[in-house]
């Protein structure tokens, strides 16, 4: 399997550990990717807030450069997934609409084509499940999660909107988390939070909002007895981790759980330690994690 | 004909009890609604179960409610899909779960009291036109094109779905919330309201107004109608931007800061962003409100743990304006297209427009051409 890759912003910025797990996890599933280092931001939201025409043509850059690889696109930031699901949808509902923004990227000599060699772009989750299969994942399995308890936290743009995120085709897209953490051995926790807001967008302009929300997921999953949490967005990350221990303080209660990216999670089955995965990058600690798989051998 | 199990999570106040939940047993065809399976097991089994409902066809916007934890209308979900939906997060056979609206007091069972958490709301944002001068002799004229635009909002039939599924009213009970910014919209868009910018100015100051939003998309999947308050918030935002109206919640630095970056790097410069959001121009002219002192300051212990962590300890993380920018040309190209989108500024509205693109057949085109 060979993919054109977008890694996003996040990825290679505040969670660098995300980025260096995917590569190895890429490497060991046997999937190729082919990194789109010319590509820019998607917009995360914010630039179509600002200017809609203007995100629509940054992320039309983004896909024409994947259609040159000739490959499907993959994404690992749900945050990426929205927001150029968002400008993808009303690309591909005009034909005029199209052609208008295609204009200026023709003298960049690019072009976004509306299902061109049946163009799609995933977020690893999706590939995941209905690419790669998870019965091929679960033979790759070298140390499954055995009495690893996981809660899934989606990020709310890979779950809404349904009718622009391709839930008619794939029903089941809001319950890929815990599919997976089942495959790896592990043990899905349900909570209140999984498909709810971590609060990052409004973290520089109500932190309290924001951290008020981060804080009651990671209460409500320890509650439920979770040994740690699973994200496929590092936005997610940012607030659920990073944030934790001010998001601690905002709710009044002390908070310690591991917020594992999807990739980081998967790579621990496939017998990869959680050194080489960057979990000491991580604010909250990930010690829990490493204690309880520390009886299975990899 | 189908049996449905409905579990309903009731509260009977004259009882002195707390919530409870019952299970009824119903008859219907899957094609029929939740509320008709409600109204059977009201008529049937206990005629005390409190439900509002009037037009049974999503039309008056009476029984809002949650089915599966999903904010919507009972009327408008059909009870065969809540039963899919049931079993899908069960993973096996499971009752349609139903409960009140979120975000609102219980006055009975279904019934919720929606006059704190709806109407005073939709009363804050002063939900009428606000003209200048003398009124016209007759009726207002306008085009009809420059109406189009707020159709959308005005398809709203204030049936509190959106409020009901709010994750920023969750965590932020004060804030003005999806339906009443979404109203504040019909009249900020309207081209005879005179207010415009007061109501922008006004919204936009609020610490629970346009900024409190957390871009969840709750409220869009909730909407019975369509009307996708959180479009209609982003909207808000845009015409705030386009006024240059600076609030003191750091909602216009963030967007101008993450605009600016991406122009000249490509991709984010979180450093960069999180210091513009609440300094804006450091370098030059420094404008410390109370709000971005209180900001930065509340942002340093996550720095310092981060850079502990090792997950901040290059310098592009530590130092604004290190990140490099896009390689090979690839920069020149991004801010090309700010250069073509920036003087257009062209709003593609799918509700307006919808997504059919049918392509003509090529017969038909030379129809059209001759």
């Amino acid at each position: 399997m060979k993919l054109a890759y977008w890694p996003g912003c996040v990825s290679r910025g505040f969670t660098t550990e995300l980025h260096g797990s995917m590569a190895l996890v890429a490497e060991r599933l046997g999937i190729e990717l082919v990194e789109l280092d010319r590509a820019n931001c998607c917009g995360a939201g914010v630039i179509a807030e600002h200017n809609q025409e203007l995100a629509d043509t940054l992320n039309a850059r983004t896909f024409a450069l994947a259609q040159e690889t000739g490959l499907a696109m993959m994404n690992i930031c749900s945050t990426c997934q929205g927001a150029q699901s968002e400008c993808q949808q009303r690309l591909d509902a005009d034909s005029s609409y199209r052609a208008h923004i295609n204009e200026v990227l023709s003298g960049q000599g690019l072009a976004y084509e509306k299902g061109k060699d049946g163009f799609t772009n995933k977020n690893f989750l999706w590939v995941l499940v209905e690419d790669y299969g998870l019965d091929k994942l679960a033979e790759k399995v070298q140390r499954p999660l055995s009495g690893l308890r996981v809660g899934p936290f989606y990020g709310c743009y890979v779950v809404r909107p349904k009718e622009r995120l391709g839930y008619d085709e794939f029903p089941d897209r809001d319950i890929y988390l815990e599919k997976v953490i089942e495959v790896l051995g592990g043990e899905v926790v349900e909570y209140d939070g999984a498909r709810k807001c971590c609060g990052f967008p409004v973290i520089t302009m109500n932190r309290e909002t924001s951290l008020r929300q981060a804080g009651t997921h990671v209460g409500d999953a320890l509650d439920a007895g979770a040994d740690c949490l699973v994200t496929p967005c590092p936005l997610c990350h940012l607030n659920l981790d990073m944030q934790q221990p001010e998001a601690a303080k905002v709710v009044n209660r002390d908070l310690d759980l591991a917020v594992l990216h999807l990739p980081q999670l998967v790579g621990l089955a496939l017998g990869y330690e959680p050194k080489q995965l960057g979990m000491s990058k991580h604010i909250a600690s990930t010690g829990s994690v490493v204690d309880r798989l520390a009886g299975v051998p990899a | 004909m189908a049996e449905y199990t409905l579990k309903v999570r009731r509260y009977q106040p004259e009882s002195g009890e707390g919530a409870y939940w019952e299970e009824f047993q119903v008859d219907l065809d899957p094609s029929l609604s939740v509320l008709d399976g409600i109204l059977q097991a009201k008529d049937r089994d206990d005629g005390s179960l409190a439900v509002r409902c009037s037009c049974r066809a999503a039309i008056c916007g009476s029984c809002g409610m949650k089915i599966n934890g999903q904010s919507g209308l009972g009327c408008k979900t059909q009870v065969g899909e809540a039963q899919e939906m049931a079993n899908k997060f069960a993973k096996g056979d499971a009752p349609i779960v139903i409960e009140p609206m979120g975000n609102m007091p219980v006055v009975k069972d279904l019934i919720t009291d929606m006059e704190s958490t709806h109407w005073e709301k939709i009363r804050r944002v002063t939900p009428w036109l606000l003209p200048h001068g003398d009124p016209p002799e007759r009726e207002y004229v306008v085009e009809p094109e420059s109406m189009i635009d707020i159709t959308q909002s005005m398809a709203c039939i204030q049936c509190g779905a959106c409020v009901s599924s709010c994750l920023s009213m969750e965590a932020d009970p004060g804030f003005i919330g999806p339906a009443a910014l979404a109203k504040a919209y019909r009249f900020v868009g309207d081209p005879r309201d005179a207010e415009t910018t007061e109501r922008l100015h006004d919204l936009a100051h609020d610490p629970h107004g346009i900024y409190d939003c957390t871009h969840c998309f709750s409220c869009i999947d909730a909407c019975p109608k369509g009307v996708a308050p959180m479009d209609q918030i982003m909207r808000l935002r845009r015409k705030a931007g386009e006024e240059g109206i600076d609030d003191p919640n750091n909602g216009h630095n963030h967007e101008a800061a993450f605009i600016k970056i991406i122009e000249k790097k490509g991709t984010l410069d979180e450093a960069l962003l999180l210091q513009e959001s609440y300094a804006p121009g450091v370098k030059g002219k420094l404008k410390p409100t109370k709000g971005a002192i209180k900001g930065l300051l509340g942002s340093i212990p996550t720095g310092i743990r981060a850079f502990r962590s090792g997950k901040a300890r290059s310098l592009s993380k530590m130092i604004p304006g290190v990140h490099p920018k896009l390689p090979d040309g690839a920069q020149d190209e991004v801010k090309a297209i700010y250069a073509h989108a920036e003087e257009h500024r062209e709003e593609f509205n799918l509700y307006i427009k919808g997504e059919e693109d049918v392509e003509p057949e090529p017969d038909e085109r030379e129809v059209e051409t001759a």
